[in-house]
This record gives C-alpha cells, sequence and structure tokens, in this order.
C-alpha cells in the first residue's frame, strides 16, 4: 500500500488530539510541557506532508520557524519551571493559583 | 457711524463681563461706577446715531460676520440701525443709565451689589441686541437674552421661595409663548428663504393670506408672552418680587415693550393681513381694561405700577394692531420714561418705609420725601395723558386713532381705561403721600433717597413732562420706515369736543380718587367693610381667579399626568429597559467569573472549549455559505 497525504493527516490529527487531551488532563507541569511539543509536532508533521504533496517548500519553512519557537519556548519554560520547583517544591498545576482574581 | 454701532452694542457687554469677574467678592463700589458709566457710553453713541438719522443720514447696516452658511441658509450677525431701532436704542441707554446709577444707591446695602450690575448690564446687552439685529434669528437670541436675564433679575433674592417662583413663572410662560414665535420663524424662512427682515418682508406680497395669517398668528403669540398680553400675563405681576430697579428698567421700560416692538418691526407683514391685527387691537384694548380693572382694588404698590404697565402695553397694542405703528411706538417711548420715573419712585418709598408695600400702612408722606412725591406726581399726571404732559401725545392720539378708523367699541374701553388709569394712580399718590401719616402706627422713620439718586431719576422727570413736544419731529423720522398715516379728526368740533371731554374725564376721575383716598377718615383695611365683601372687589383682588385657575386647571393635572407618567412610564418602561441591560451585563459578569478561577489547567480547558467553538462557526458558515442557493430553496420552500 502506497503511503499518501491521508495517511500523514491522519498521524497529525492522532498525534493533535493526543496533545489537546494532554494539555486538558495533565496536572504536572513537565507533562504539559510534553503535551505541547506533541500538539506542535503533530502540526510541523501536516506542513510537511501538505507542502511535499504540493511541491512547495513554504509549509517546510514554516515547519523549521515551528520547531526554533518551540526549542527557545522549551529552555524558557524549563528555566520558569526550575525556579518555581526551587521555590515551591512541586509542580502541581493546582497550586498555581497565584493570579486568581 | 459704525464705530458707533459697535460701541452702542458692546459697552453693555464689557460692563457685564466685567461686573462678572467681581461676582464672588464683596461689594466694591467702583463696578456699579464703571458700569453706569459704559451704559452711558452706549448711550452717548446711540445719541450720536440719533443725531446721524435724525439729519437724514443713511441707514447704518452691518454685517459683523457670518453666523450660519449652510446650503441656502446664510444667516449672518447683522445689525442695522433705521429709524426704528434708534428709536428702540435711545430708550433702551437712556433709562438703563438712569436705572444703573438709580441702583448704585438703591442697591446699596445688597451683598449681591456686583452680581446685580453684571446681569444688569448683560440685560441691557441682550435689549440691544434685541432692537438691532437685522434678521429674525438675532432678534430671537435678543429675545431668549432678555428672558434669561429677565429670569436672573426676577429671582435676584433667590433665598426668597417666592421670588424664585415668580423668576421660574416667567422664564416658563415665555418659553411657551416662545415656541409661538419660533413655528412663526420657521414659517416666514420656509416661505420666503431668509430671515432678513429685508429679504423676507420684501417676499411677502407674494405670499397666500392663509400662509401670512398664520405666520403673523405665530409672531404673535410670542409678542404675547414677552408683553404679557392675555392669557399670559400673570407672570408681570408676580415679577414684581424683583429689585425694583428691575421692574422699572424690565418689567416696565424695555423688555415688556419688545412684543411691540416686534409688531412694528414686522408692520409689511401685519399690514397685509389686516385681521390679525384687527384681533391685535381688541386683545390691547380688552387687556388696557382688564388689567386697569385689577389695578383698582390691589394693595400692593408695585403690584398696581405692574398692571398699570400692562394696561399701557394693551394701548400700545391697540395703535399697532390698527396700523398705526408709529403711534405705538411713541407710546412705547413716553410710557417708558413716565413708568420708570413711576417705578423708581416707588423704589425711593419701598426703601423710607423698609420694603413696605401696602399703600394703606403709607400716608402723609410728601413732607419727608417732598421729591420723590414730586417725581410720582408729575409722572402719575403724564400716565393720566394730562396736557401738555407726555401721557397726552401718545395716549390722546390712539384714543384719536381708534375713532379716526371707526372703531367706536375700543374707543369706548380705551376712553374708560383712561379714566380708570387716571383714577388708580392717583388712589396710589393720594394713599401714599397724602391723609394721615399712617405711617408712625408702624414705627417707621421715613427719610428721602439719596440726592445722586433723585439727580439721577431727573432725566426721566423732564422726559415725562415734555416728550409730547418732540412728536413732529419724530413722526418726520420714523415715517420713513413706517407706513405714514395722520389721524385727523377733520371736524374741528367733534376733534375739540373729544379732546376737552378726555381731558375732563380724566381730570374727574384725579379728583374722585383724590377725595376718596386722600382723607383723614383712611383706615388699613381689616377685611370688614362692606364693599372688602362685595363680589366685585373679591373678584378684581383676586386677578378674575384666573391664577387660581392656572394652578388648579392647569398646573395640577399637569403634575398629576407628570406623576403618572414617571410611575407608569418612566419607572415601568423607560427605567426598567435600562436597568435590566444593566443587569444583563452584571448577571452575565457574576455567572462568568468562576471561570477565572486562576487555576492553570481549569483555563486551558476553557480554551480548548472557546477554539472548538469558535471552529464549528467557521465551518457551519462555511457550509452555509457554500450551499446558500440550496438553503434558500429550502426556506423558500417552507414559504419564509
Amino acid at each position: 500500500m502506497e503511503i499518501g497525504l491521508n495517511h500523514y493527516l491522519v498521524l497529525s490529527t492522532i498525534l493533535f488530539t493526543i496533545g489537546l487531551v494532554g494539555v486538558m488532563r495533565r496536572k504536572n507541569l513537565l507533562l504539559l510541557f510534553f503535551a505541547t511539543e506533541i500538539l506542535l509536532n503533530s502540526v510541523n508533521i501536516a506542513f510537511a506532508a501538505i507542502s511535499h504533496y504540493y511541491g512547495d517548500l513554504t509549509g517546510q519553512m514554516f515547519a523549521f520557524f515551528v520547531i526554533a519557537i518551540a526549542a527557545s519556548e522549551v529552555a524558557v519554560g524549563l528555566g520558569l519551571l526550575i525556579v518555581w520547583f526551587k521555590r515551591h517544591g512541586n509542580i502541581n498545576l493546582d497550586t498555581m493559583s497565584s493570579m486568581r482574581g | 457711524m459704525e464705530k458707533y454701532l459697535y460701541i452702542a452694542l458692546f459697552a453693555p457687554l464689557v460692563s457685564s463681563l466685567f461686573g462678572a469677574l467681581f461676582t464672588a467678592t464683596p461689594k466694591k463700589q467702583f463696578v456699579g461706577i464703571i458700569a453706569s458709566l459704559l451704559i452711558f457710553l452706549a448711550f452717548l453713541s446711540s445719541t450720536v446715531l440719533l443725531v446721524h438719522i435724525l439729519n437724514g443720514g443713511e441707514v447704518v447696516h452691518v454685517e459683523m460676520m457670518t453666523w450660519m452658511a449652510t446650503g441656502d441658509l446664510y444667516i449672518p450677525f447683522g445689525f442695522v440701525v433705521d429709524q426704528v431701532s434708534v428709536t428702540m436704542m435711545m430708550v433702551v441707554t437712556l433709562v438703563s443709565t438712569v436705572v444703573h446709577i438709580y441702583s448704585i444707591g438703591y442697591m446699596d446695602h445688597d451683598a449681591g451689589f456686583n452680581r446685580f450690575f453684571s446681569w444688569l448690564s448683560a440685560f441691557v446687552f441682550s435689549m440691544m441686541v434685541l432692537v438691532m439685529s437685522d434678521n429674525f434669528a438675532g432678534l430671537f437670541i435678543g429675545w431668549e437674552g432678555v428672558g434669561l436675564c429677565s429670569w436672573g433679575l426676577i429671582g435676584f433674592w433667590f433665598h426668597k421661595e417666592v421670588a424664585t417662583w415668580a423668576a421660574n413663572e416667567a422664564f416658563i410662560m415665555n418659553r411657551i409663548a416662545d415656541l409661538g414665535m419660533l413655528i412663526g420663524i420657521f414659517l416666514v424662512y420656509w416661505n420666503t428663504g431668509t430671515l432678513q427682515y429685508d429679504g423676507a418682508f420684501a417676499a411677502m406680497p407674494s405670499l397666500d393670506t392663509a400662509t401670512l395669517t398664520w405666520i403673523g398668528i405665530f409672531l404673535f403669540i410670542g409678542a404675547m408672552g414677552k408683553s404679557a398680553q392675555f392669557p399670559l400675563h400673570t407672570w408681570l405681576a408676580d415679577a414684581m418680587e424683583g429689585p425694583t430697579p428691575v421692574s422699572a428698567l424690565i418689567h416696565a421700560a424695555t423688555m415688556v415693550t419688545a412684543g411691540v416692538y416686534l409688531v412694528v418691526r414686522s408692520n409689511e407683514l401685519y399690514d397685509l393681513i389686516p385681521n390679525v391685527g384687527l384681533f391685535i387691537a381688541s386683545l390691547g384694548a380688552f387687556v388696557a381694561m382688564f388689567a386697569a380693572s385689577m389695578a383698582l382694588v390691589n394693595r400692593d404698590m408695585k403690584r398696581i405700577i405692574a398692571y398699570s404697565t400692562l394696561s399701557q402695553l394693551g394701548y400700545m397694542f391697540v395703535a399697532a394692531g390698527l396700523g398705526a405703528y408709529w403711534v405705538a411706538l411713541f407710546h412705547l417711548m413716553a410710557h417708558a420714561f413716565f413708568k420708570a420715573l413711576l417705578f423708581l419712585g416707588a423704589g425711593n418709598v419701598m426703601h423710607a418705609m423698609h420694603d413696605e408695600l401696602d399703600p394703606f400702612k403709607m400716608g402723609g408722606l410728601k413732607k419727608p420725601m417732598k421729591w420723590t412725591f414730586i417725581m410720582m406726581t408729575l409722572a402719575s399726571v403724564a400716565l393720566a395723558g394730562i396736557y401738555p404732559f407726555a401721557g397726552f401725545f401718545s395716549k390722546d392720539l390712539i384714543l384719536e386713532v381708534a375713532f379716526v378708523e371707526n372703531h367706536y367699541i375700543i374707543y369706548t374701553v380705551l376712553l374708560l381705561t383712561a379714566g380708570l388709569t387716571a383714577f388708580y394712580s392717583f388712589r396710589l399718590i393720594a394713599l401714599i403721600f397724602h391723609g394721615e401719616e399712617r405711617y408712625k402706627l408702624f414705627g417707621i422713620d421715613p427719610h428721602e433717597a439719596y440726592k445722586f439718586m433723585l439727580v439721577g431719576m431727573s432725566p426721566l422727570l423732564l422726559l415725562a413732562i415734555i416728550a409730547g413736544s418732540f412728536k413732529l419731529s419724530y413722526f418726520e423720522m420714523v415715517t420713513n420706515v413706517l407706513p405714514e398715516l395722520e389721524y385727523h379728526i377733520h371736524h374741528p368740533v367733534i376733534f375739540w369736543t373729544i379732546t376737552i371731554g378726555t381731558q375732563l374725564f380724566v381730570i374727574a376721575a384725579i379728583i374722585f380718587a383724590y377725595k376718596k383716598y386722600a382723607n383723614a377718615n383712611i383706615k388699613v383695611p381689616d377685611g370688614t367693610s362692606a364693599m372688602e365683601n362685595s363680589i366685585a372687589y373679591k373678584v378684581l383682588k383676586n386677578q378674575y381667579y384666573i391664577p387660581y385657575a392656572y394652578e388648579e386647571y392647569i398646573v395640577k393635572p399637569y403634575r398629576e399626568l407628570s406623576t403618572v407618567f414617571w410611575q407608569h412610564v418612566d419607572l415601568k418602561i423607560v427605567d426598567a429597559t435600562v436597568d435590566g441591560i444593566a443587569n444583563i451585563v452584571y448577571s452575565t459578569g457574576e455567572k462568568t467569573r468562576d471561570m477565572q478561577s486562576g487555576n492553570l489547567s481549569t483555563m486551558l480547558r476553557w480554551m480548548v472549549a472557546g477554539t472548538v467553538g469558535l471552529l464549528s462557526l467557521a465551518v457551519v458558515f462555511g457550509l452555509a455559505v457554500r450551499h446558500s442557493d440550496e438553503i434558500v430553496t429550502i426556506l423558500s420552500g417552507l414559504g419564509v
């Protein structure tokens, strides 16, 4: 069986759903980051596949940008996470409610 | 000449603004002096203009600047000094100069001294705008301006409930009339396409009579309010709550004559609609008699003079309504002089009597107040129309006009009113200055007013005596713009019979008044005498129950209606709608604030929910657009 665009898009959708559920359900900040990475990368797969399908490099360019931004986001996010852990001793989302109105 | 026009117009404004700077500070003598000087300057400029016009000079017409120019509408701030407006300017500036000087003495001990002069000068400015404007819009500005200043001055002693009530009454009554006037002005613009006097009056002869009649009626409604003609007359007597100089200037000499001025100014219009003119004349005659009858029994010095003003305004309207515009203007001028004098004299008496207004409590004041006595007596003689005083020339002329025009009913009414006028004027004089010194019972020690006040009043006295001698030169001047109609009774026997008959009748009324009220038996009425219990007396004393009827049948139902509307429409519909909208917003906020729990996990879920919601909307709309044709077919099949 030939692997076509639809297979990639289905994979991307499945990964996106997993990421979305992770974002909604996870209480651990570290795992939340994992879920975000899955979301971003599912989109990257879709970008690369569609780009290849149309023979247009713009989508792959976008995928590189997303990777770069995801890397910097994780770098900043992990830095904050470590500081938070040092102060509070946990990284449970439910305890992070100091912004509560 | 333009220079003088601007000085005459703006000196009062400068005076008012200058006075306004000191309204919050204690009394400053120089405010009064500078205001008087500036008004006097306006008077001098007006005199220069009068001399210019008298010598056959050109009409001074300036356009200061454009006020409104949109599409076909063009209204400039234009001012015109012609034979009519220069007469009014002279009357206004002369009387107001005298009143300003007098007020320095009269308001001597008043805390609001500076404020008073600011208002008074503002009034003079508005009045000048009113009489000098060359279009209806400018006239209306002045018209409202004098109304505002009148409100501020009637209610000058605002800590007195009656004064504020009277001020509001005057203001509201005038607003009712001003609505009529506004409609009249709109009709003028609608039908002639301009508000400039020249253009509008030139276009009027080509309009149909029905339109002209409506214009004439609506403009006259405005005049009725300002000049306090029946049925809008009640405010004038109540306006006497204001300081006496105000009564002299505004409610006797100038503002209340604005209605007469409007009719005179619109003479070309009223000449085209003699039926409205006849109505004006009839109403004027009625008011003359009606007001004079109320003055007969009143026991308030200022109100008696106010009713007399009302009655004389009726005379002016008779003349204007019968087409004798120059006679109306002449009586307006003469009346301004002697009536202002009468009021200022009454102010002196009030000061001497510590604000006592009941002439029955005075008596015998001629000894301590010799000069006031002489001035008020001469003013009353002029008012009664005895030869050779001013009133004779102007008032008898109106009687002659009515006679020559064959309106014998109006003539008879005016003749009887002349008798009543003489009677109530001298009843007042007799009660105040003659007879027993009843004021001693009340422990009052009257004193004459300041010298400078009396000197200030003297120009008015002089004019009240000699104004009649200007008749000929005045006639030659104003008939350049007003219809030149001479009224002569050609038959010498009839002429002399009528003139001498009128004089004798008036003199008889004066003697009767003296006989009845100048004797030693006058007591302060206590409500027990037969006369005081007669029905006629009660009707007159209560002003024909008209204020009562207004209160009972207009004010009260209106108030009840307003309460109903307030409780059922305003509260239950208007307020409820507004409150409802606010409540929806408020409760939505109240209910959705739980979303902002501060919990990152919850917020992320809401974010996902929002994204899903927006995406589904986008999909639904996208599908709807794609299948719009089919949707339309389905909907039309359903009969939508």
